[in-house]
């Protein structure tokens, strides 16, 4: 196995929009050489499916006002109280600048009649903390996120980025506390490349595909938390994982919530519109947690479409007009996959696993924290990957759009002034050493007998799906951790089918089911630990949310396949958590 | 259903030769096309490989021949092609294993159009304003998910690899008709030359091809049309 070695300045991992935010910035520093590691080409990244908006206060719809101030009560609210409030304090005030800066890099928004960037509702998104809906989504129709990840691209082109395309990171070199680089498989030849660096950031993404029904890509595979977990960095709040209320049946697909923005309304089996009973005031847009509990127990309650496990998003009050404008993408799901129109029949949808608010806790400049709260020098996340904490226990629709960006940005930022004091450290005589024995070891499984990566993979989804998805108690997550550990058993003894080594799929999808078991087994034991109810963490036998005991957050360390649980405090600025009613 | 899946295989590192693989088993009519060949690889053999990531086509990762025709496999169902399936790798490309085919020099062509904002003015404070008269110009271009399935769908592409190709155009038409953008002369000078647009003949392939819809042979004429404006 031929090993290669680069040096860069900058490396950022994940060529999404938090990566390529960060990229984008760094080359903004004359003299610093970047590199961007994508395990697919950067236009296939997971932000290119978000669809609704990006949210800021920029009150553009028809002298509507809107303040910065709001959106964060907004954003600690729908978080339960657990996200960290100076880190919201500073989302919430950069959103205008970042979302003007995207637009002066080329993003196409929508308009609004007077030329202004159009804005549109979105769930728990209120004027004057909480009294009624405002529009602070900026959108560019149903496809915000596809054009975020094009124009971001179009500038790291424009400004000269260094692209290792199809290099997927396999090993994160840290080493007395100080992030030295990273190790890489090319995809093509199936060589390892080491990346040495003096600053690097994971931007590598979610891993919904833990999920048996999701909206994500299925290349969301948790890469970076589990190369990094496996380094001794923390993983905080896991067990916080958002659950979208309108999934496409069956397919996880997702419907954006800007259908419900725009007026679309949740039906049951007998028509009503039940978000009524759940959340009085803002019904069908209350938070995504409450909405999707209601739609679990609509079902329960035999009230699901012909007694089955989905609800109706009916958008056809809304006209030809707006779906074909304003929601172009949804329909186009919807006559491709399920052969009916928007504009004449409701949809089909259920819960799917969506978000992680969990994810490697960095402070407010991205830097990733260590179990004791020091800085792991060298080391950035950004993105669905990091837990600065700006969503707590729940993510409130148009703000991961704006995390990655807000943060990508700040990320950049600061590993460049890092990389103008930094040295670049050493590394030992082989780093690769423990990536090529991981990987070796697999390829030395072809053709013979084992373990079936598909089949765990399909074992541990439906697992997660049934034990630790929106609803759970002590005994679902027990049985789901023992079954876990079976699996984690199985997961050592796969066996692939490719011997080759250019592009091999069937190593890279095992090598990443062993990663998605480890990191199953820290969201359910973080599950079972946490014994109240909070967000998108429901806990049928503690349903109460218990800030006496629980105020903090998680953070959890794989050692040896154990996971070892300690806590951080939460920040508060200026919102003292209260009762939760939407 | 019973579906019979015939598949282009090229293994250079077991198999000097590309050939076909048949594969047999039962599927939902609403399967889509992707959703068959990774019961393939999941249950079959292990050893087929091709690119895909969303599976539900804003991605743009899995397009490749399906019955002949450039598609999406993730949004092509099953149902809509019928029991046989013949699938093959874009046509136009070195193709590196399977189903998988060298981008390279696809991005290279998508590279030099100058796929990006280019402006002379700094920036107001906050956005530039654009009417939705003026956005709409240019809304069916951005769409582009860069999947290739309409330059590798040119017969112009085929007979000529220098030709920017169909996407690279769509994706300088993005800029040249966004009212905010003021690079469009240094655009227009690349898309002029001897393998700029004018190796269009006008065929409609492309706009078959493309899993978006976008009007693509009706955005090349109007960049022909700028370029001959601009001539004038």
């Amino acid at each position: 196995m031929s090993t290669h070695v680069h040096t860069y300045d900058a490396l950022v991992v994940g060529g999404g929009g938090a990566g390529l935010m960060a990229a984008v910035h760094l080359t903004r520093q004359p003299g610093l050489r970047t590199a961007v590691l994508s395990k697919l080409y950067p236009t296939r990244s997971h932000t290119g499916a978000a669809q609704g908006g990006i949210s800021a206060s920029l009150g553009n719809m028809e002298e509507e006002k809107d303040s910065w101030e709001w959106h964060a009560f907004d954003t600690v609210k729908g978080g339960d109280y657990l996200g960290d409030q100076d880190a919201i304090e500073i989302m919430c005030r950069e959103a205008p600048e970042v979302v003007y800066d995207l637009e002066h890099m080329g993003l196409p928004f929508s308009r609004t009649d007077d030329g202004k960037i159009a804005q549109r509702r979105f769930g728990g998104h209120t004027q004057n903390y909480g009294e009624s809906l405002v529009r602070r989504s900026c959108y560019a129709a149903d496809r915000t996120g596809h054009m975020i990840l094009q124009t971001l691209y179009q500038q790291s082109i424009k400004h000269g980025v260094r692209f290792f395309d199809e290099f997927q990171v396999v090993d994160l070199l840290i080493d007395d506390g100080e992030c030295r680089g990273a190790v890489a498989l090319e995809l093509r030849t199936g060589d390892l490349h080491v990346f040495r660096s003096k600053a690097l950031v994971f931007a590598t993404g979610g891993y919904g595909r833990i999920w048996e029904i999701t909206s994500n890509a299925i290349t969301l595979t948790g890469d970076g938390l589990f190369v990094s977990a496996r380094c001794g960095v923390p993983l905080e709040d896991m067990e916080f994982f958002q659950f979208h209320p309108t999934g496409i049946w069956k397919l996880g697909i997702l419907i954006t919530e800007g259908v419900r923005g725009e007026g679309g309304i949740l039906r049951n089996s007998e028509g009503e519109r039940f978000m009524e009973r759940y959340a009085p005031s803002l019904k069908d847009l209350a938070s995504r947690d409450v909405v999707s509990r209601a739609i679990y127990k609509e079902i329960r309650a035999g009230r699901g479409i012909d007694g089955k496990r989905y609800v109706h998003l009916d958008a056809t009050h809304l006209g030809a007009d707006v779906i074909e404008k304003k929601l172009p993408e949804i329909a186009d799901f919807c006559r491709t996959y399920l052969g009916i129109d928007p504009v004449t029949d409701p949809m089909p949808v259920q819960p799917t696993a969506h978000y992680a608010m969990g994810g490697i806790p960095t402070d407010i400049q991205g830097a990733v924290l260590a179990m004791d709260g020091s800085v792991i020098r060298g080391l950035y996340a950004a993105g669905e990957c990091a837990c600065v904490s700006v969503h707590g226990a729940n993510r409130l629709g148009a703000n991961s759009l704006l995390d990655l960006v807000v943060f990508g940005r700040r990320a950049g930022m600061a590993m460049a002034d890092h990389c103008e004091a930094a040295e670049l450290l050493p590394v030992g005589d082989d780093p690769a050493g423990r990536a090529r024995a991981d990987l070796e070891r697999l390829w030395a499984t072809a053709g013979k007998d084992g373990e079936k990566a598909a089949e765990i993979r399909r074992e541990m989804s439906e697992l997660m799906m049934s034990n630790v998805s929106v609803f759970r108690t002590e005994e679902l997550l027990i049985e789901a951790k023992q079954k876990l550990a079976e699996l984690k058993e199985r997961a050592d003894r796969i066996a692939i089918d490719d011997p080759s080594r250019a592009f091999n799929l069937d190593l890279t999808e095992a090598w990443e089911t062993q990663g998605m078991v480890a990191l199953a087994q820290v969201i359910t034991e973080c599950a079972l630990n946490r014994t109240e109810s909070r967000g998108a963490h429901s806990r049928e036998d503690f349903p109460d949310r218990d800030d006496e005991n629980w105020l903090k957050h998680t953070l959890a360390v794989l050692r040896d396949g154990t996971v070892e649980i300690g806590y951080k405090p939460v920040s508060f600025t200026r919102f003292e958590p209260m009762e939760r009613v939407y | 259903m019973r579906v019979k899946f015939k598949i282009y295989r090229y293994q250079p590192e077991v198999r000097e030769e590309p050939y076909f693989d048949t594969f047999e088993f039962d599927a939902e009519p609403t399967d889509r096309i992707l959703d068959g060949l990774n019961h393939i690889r999941w249950q079959l053999d292990g050893t087929l490989v091709l690119r895909r990531s969303c599976q539900h086509g804003i991605c743009g990762s899995d397009a490749m021949r399906i019955n002949g025709v450039n598609r999406l496999a993730c949004k092509v169902l099953i149902g809509d092609v019928g029991a046989r399936i013949t699938i093959e790798p874009l046509m136009g490309f070195k193709v590196i294993k399977d189903l998988v085919v060298d981008m390279d020099d696809f991005f290279d062509q998508y590279r030099s159009v100058l796929p990006y904002m280019i402006t002379e003015q700094p920036p107001p404070e906050a956005e530039r304003l654009q009417s939705p008269a003026e956005r709409e110009v240019y809304d069916d271009t951005t769409k582009c998910i860069l999947c290739a399935a309409c330059t590798t769908a040119c017969p112009s592409f085929w007979s000529n690899r220098d030709f920017v190709g169909p996407a690279a155009i769509v994706q300088a038409h993005r800029f040249i008709f966004d009212s905010r953008d003021e690079g469009t002369d240094e655009r227009l000078e690349v898309l002029g030359e001897r393998d700029g647009v004018w190796r269009c003949r006008t065929i409609f392939n492309c706009t078959e091809a493309c899993p978006r819809d976008i009007k693509i042979t009706r955005a090349i004429g109007e960049v022909k049309k700028a370029i001959a404006l601009k001539g004038a």
